[in-house]
């Protein structure tokens, strides 16, 4: 088990440990709402791991580099924005598909600009974000915020 | 309402297990065509399966945790009057508790903007709130470690902050010449 997986489950048994001392009934409630909502990823969680296992098996490195590797530059990073903010993936899925594309040559700018994209756009849920928070005020926040996706990707990419 | 949201949820779901299956069915397929590859689809997909696993419940567990101890009343009491760099920090740090979905965050953004919040802040809150929850963090920091997943943590609440400010002055400009515009009408028909 990695320290990460560690850390994570001692985090939980704390909030569990503390919830407990609370209040017995709002503990309950709490692990049933983690029940459900563990079941209704848990598809999602098999078919993205399904989708590594074959992405790794079949696309060769060399040809997953040559659209988002270092030598596909900004047009690279660009393109994998642009495919994270239009995909409706649960944010939590974005990390493991975005560790596989990098381990098989996809360049660091290229990965951080997908989960960046991936979490900041809703394009799905941009409908509702307009009608509680206006027009102007949704469509700048979703239009801003991939400019600084790409941005935040690329300053990783010199940095990492 | 609610009951609603329960029958698209399960409606959802229902539709995510139909899904796997067709995975499923497409991939023995594939392996068919395949076979000498099955072993290494199967040892790929296992080594994510288990790493994810891993973790998978003890975060569920804290979001669960988080949503029930953490009502939507506590986040417009924090953030309703704060403001300046405190206001920008309190709206990053509560916009990252795992309390749910994107869509739970607009209407309670919406009741912030008229109780008088800076539109500042509601950006930043937001935005924390897609991309910074602390469960995500977690997951990133188990796939991608630590490095990647601290810079792009600073980076993003640096840049969602420059947008917040930014998006504040646009509006409130916008506002301005708004209510200029009503004031000489106004003004013309006295």
């Amino acid at each position: 088990m990695s320290s990460t997986a560690i850390v994570i489950n001692v985090l939980a048994g704390g909030c569990l440990v503390f919830a407990l001392s609370k209040d017995r009934a709002k503990t309950k409630q709490s692990l049933k709402i983690a029940a459900r909502s563990f079941f209704r990823i848990l598809p999602t969680v098999l078919i993205i791991i399904i989708l590594i296992g074959l992405l790794l098996t079949f696309v060769p490195p060399s040809e997953i580099s040559r659209f988002v590797g270092e030598q596909s530059g900004f047009v690279g990073v660009l393109l994998v924005g642009l495919l994270g903010a239009v995909l409706h993936i649960p944010a939590l899925l974005s990390f493991p598909l975005a560790a596989s594309i990098l381990k098989s040559g996809a360049s660091v700018a290229a990965t951080a600009a997908f989960i960046t994209t991936l979490t900041m756009i809703g394009t799905v849920t941009l409908p509702l974000e307009i009608k509680e928070l206006g027009k102007k005020m949704a469509l700048l926040r979703n239009g801003l915020s991939f400019v600084i996706a790409i941005a935040i990707a690329l300053i990783i990419g010199v940095i990492l | 309402m609610k009951e609603d949201m329960k029958q698209k949820q399960r409606k959802a779901m229902i539709r995510d297990y139909a899904l796997l299956g067709i995975a499923l069915i497409i991939t023995v397929a594939i392996l068919l065509v395949f076979p000498d590859r099955l072993d290494t689809v199967t040892t790929v997909s296992w080594e994510y399966f288990t790493e994810m696993m891993l973790i998978l419940p003890a975060v569920m567990v804290i979001m669960g945790f988080f949503a029930v101890w953490v009502s939507g009343e506590t986040v417009m009491k924090y953030l309703g009057k704060t403001s300046g760099i405190k206001g920008i920090l309190l709206s990053v740090f509560i916009g990252a508790l795992p309390m749910g979905p994107l869509y739970i965050a607009f209407p309670i953004a919406a009741a912030l903007i008229k109780k008088g919040a800076r539109i500042a802040n509601i950006i930043v809150f937001l935005s924390a709130w897609a991309c910074i929850k602390l469960p995500q963090e977690l997951v990133e920091l188990q796939f991608l470690g630590l490095e990647f997943m601290a810079l792009r943590l600073v980076l993003t609440i640096i840049f969602v902050t420059i947008m917040g400010l930014f998006i504040e002055r646009v509006i409130e400009r916008g506002d301005k010449k708004e209510t200029k515009f009503v004031g000489g009408k106004s003004g013309a028909s006295v």
